[in-house]
């Protein structure tokens, strides 16, 4: 295997889709899977599409590999238009969620397909499925029909037999979804080992936005047929552009405030408490007016009730224990409930509460 | 406390025996049927064959191998010398090869159909399935003559032909190997669509997606995904069209004119003019041996390949 190496070309397109529409069915009862969509997806990065059910993640993936021709926009692979091409023709190999073995052939002869119907000679089809077997740690069951596997190694196999003709890019349908949540969590550290080992680019499809963070070098939050936002886990967890976004990945406090204006590529808000403070902006327009801004939970500091100028006050309605931290339910004299999650709980339920919103934390969202 | 137990180890016993009764009882009209109208009436031909002909046909109760050496040996009417004879083996050969070409003729007709069906979405695949099994609503010499009637030199495919400018005479078919080839795969084909249909039906089509997204073309999937997944099928079907079609009576009579005999054709004469009966029974007895023997090595051959690849 190749190692992965982070040369210059390391930011080289790998798949692009230009504005991508598919709609199945025809008139009344069309459904627009995929509305315009443009995405660029990096050589050697490991991609996620997340999204709610439903979103059209299967649907784009089911266009980059093949199964499905778009309705509209360009497919491109390595700077080349696919999308006419049959999936047999595109150097693209597809993991799925049911694995979709082949329950007549071996473990080995399923590895071995891809290679035999490329035509490669049988001495070097029986190197490289020796060398996957020993990726995915399978040697020992080679030669075991595919219906005697448990789910984990069943995903191994799948695995091994996408990755045994070396294809440019690697789609991943949910893979994880059928596994225990232990053996879950080895394959995503497992996944990882294998996408640096072999440096192929990797589009792995989740609804699980915690797959998603820990997994993923960016991430593609779709919601109906549309991709709302792109971003590495840091960017989309800290800084979601939409509402959408923000809600849908980890917990978040979402206010309803006042833009009062944009000041040097931020923006002024008046919060709850009569405070003002300088939010971040999301890349699109803004217009001052009522918007909506967050801040994670573990962003909003803690104070005691009469501390300063920047805190606004409120009463603490209860306190969630969970582990590690304590989320604590403030209802702000002003009307909206906001959670703060600290190592130690202030009070109980009914004593007074101070909370400050650091500048650095807070993100404008789009609706 | 032992009591207790010894009652419990008794209550169990009660319940299998019962259990066992209930199995019996169930089997019991099934067994009876094969029992009365199977085992019996081949008893009696296995008895029939091992005994001498009578004058104006049935039997005379007297041992004789004469049925079975006359299959391959004919004796000299003068000095009653035994002479080898390969008339019946031709026969058992010209059957057997008419049979295994209607087999293969149905299997390459009816694999596309059951796919197509197959591949229809649920709610229409009855309707095809109905329109399969539609012949079978009229009686087969009916449909035979329907065959008849449509292949004859002056039948619609000639005089079409003809009318159409494309041959001067007709093509005759009618009473050739051709008509009762064309005969026995019409008749038979439901037999071969209907068992590839049902291990069709379960072939799923995600195996199919992933062969496509591994390199593999039309046809390479066709030979490494479907045809694999629709083995049993292909076994049945073949099993269900070559034996009836191994035996067929109607068919090479009707079409085939009788003039060259078939298995049944030379069956039935020995019950009906010929008057021998013991030949008869030994001809049936041996077209039994040979297909439980071609059953036997193809359905061993059938499954190993399916262990080894396919
Ligand atoms: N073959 C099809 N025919 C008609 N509609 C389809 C087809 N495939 C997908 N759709 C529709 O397109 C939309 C997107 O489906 P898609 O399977 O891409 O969603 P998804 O994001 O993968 O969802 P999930 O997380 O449930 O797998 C859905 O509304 C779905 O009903
Ligand atoms: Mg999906």
């Amino acid at each position: 295997m190749q190692q992965r190496t982070d040369t210059p070309g390391a930011d080289r397109a790998m798949v692009q889709a230009e504005r991508v529409t598919k709609t199945f069915g025809r008139g009344a009862d069309g459904v627009t899977a995929l509305d315009d969509v443009s995405v660029t997806i990096r050589e050697n990065e490991f991609f996620t599409l997340l999204g709610p059910s439903g979103c059209g993640k299967t649907t784009l993936l089911r266009l980059i590999a093949g199964f499905e021709l778009p309705s509209a926009g360009r497919i491109l692979l390595d700077g080349a238009e696919i999308g006419h091409l049959p999936p047999y023709r595109r150097p693209v190999n597809t993991v799925f969620q049911n694995y979709a073995l082949f329950p007549h052939m071996t473990v080995a002869q399923n590895i071995a397909f891809g290679l035999e119907m490329q035509g490669k000679p049988t001495a070097e089809i029986g190197g490289t499925v020796a060398r996957m077997l020993d990726l995915v740690k399978m040697e020992r069951l080679a030669d075991r029909r595919t219906d005697q596997l448990s789910g984990g190694q069943q995903q191994r196999v799948a695995l091994a037999r996408a990755l045994a003709p070396h294809p440019k890019v690697l789609l991943l349908d949910e893979p994880l979804s059928a596994l225990d949540l232990k053996l879950r969590k080895e394959m995503q550290i497992e996944l990882k080992r294998l996408q640096n080992e072999t440096g192929i680019t990797f589009v792995f499809v989740t609804h699980d936005q915690e797959e998603a963070l820990t997994m993923s070098d960016r991430i593609a939050v779709m919601a109906t047929g549309e991709i709302l936002q792109v971003g590495t886990p840091k960017d989309i967890y800290n800084h979601p552009a939409r509402r959408f976004v923000a809600d849908f990945i980890g917990d978040i406090n979402i206010l309803d405030v006042d833009l009062d204006k944009i000041d040097e590529g931020r923006g002024v808000v008046r919060l709850p408490g009569g405070a003002t403070a300088s939010a971040a902006l999301p890349e699109a327009e803004m217009r001052p007016g009522a918007v909506s801004v967050a801040i994670r939970p573990e962003n909003v500091l803690l104070t005691g009730p009469e501390d300063g100028a920047r805190t606004a006050t409120g009463e603490i309605e209860r306190v969630v224990y969970f582990g590690s931290a304590h989320n604590v339910h403030i209802r702000l004299d002003d009307g909206p409930p906001i959670v703060a999650r600290a190592p130690h709980a202030p009070g109980g339920a009914g004593d007074r509460a101070g909370v400050i919103l650091p500048d650095e934390h807070l993100q404008v969202l789009v609706d | 406390m032992a009591e207790a137990q010894s009652t419990l180890v008794d209550a169990r016993r009660a319940a299998e025996v019962r259990e066992r009764r209930a199995r019996w009882l169930l089997l019991a009209p099934a067994l009876l049927t094969i029992g009365i109208f199977g085992l019996f009436p081949l008893t009696i031909t296995l008895i029939y064959s091992f005994l001498s002909p009578g004058t104006y046909g049935g039997v005379t109760w007297e041992f004789s191998t004469d049925a079975y050496v006359q299959f391959l040996f004919e004796r000299d009417i003068f000095d009653g010398t035994l002479e080898f004879s390969s008339t019946y083996l031709q026969i058992y050969g010209r059957s057997i090869g008419l049979a295994f070409v209607a087999t293969v003729g149905a299997l390459i007709i009816g694999f596309p159909t059951a796919y197509f069906i197959a591949s229809k979405p649920p709610e229409q695949r009855n309707v095809w399935l109905f329109l399969i099994t539609l012949p079978f609503w009229t009686n087969l010499l009916i449909r035979t003559y329907a065959v008849l009637l449509i292949i004859r030199d002056e039948g619609i495919i000639n005089l079409g032909l003809i009318n159409a400018g494309l041959i001067d005479r007709p093509i005759s078919i009618l009473y050739t190997d051709t008509a009762v080839f064309i005969g026995l795969i019409y008749s038979y084909l439901p037999f071969m669509v209907l068992p590839l249909y049902a291990s069709l039906e379960k072939l799923d089509f995600r195996l199919v997606e992933a062969a496509y997204d591994l390199y593999a073309t039309r046809f390479q999937v066709l030979r490494r995904i479907i045809v694999p997944a629709a083995k049993p099928g292909i076994v049945a079907g073949s099993i269900l069209v070559f034996i009836p079609g191994l035996g067929a009576y109607i068919t090479p009579t009707l079409l085939g004119g009788g003039k060259e005999l078939m298995i049944g054709n030379l069956i039935a004469l020995q019950f009906g003019s010929s008057r021998n009966w013991p030949f008869g029974s030994a001809a049936a007895l041996i077209l039994m041996a040979v297909v439980m023997v071609a059953l036997l090595i193809y359905v061993r051959n059938a499954s190993r390949e399916g262990g080894n690849h396919g």
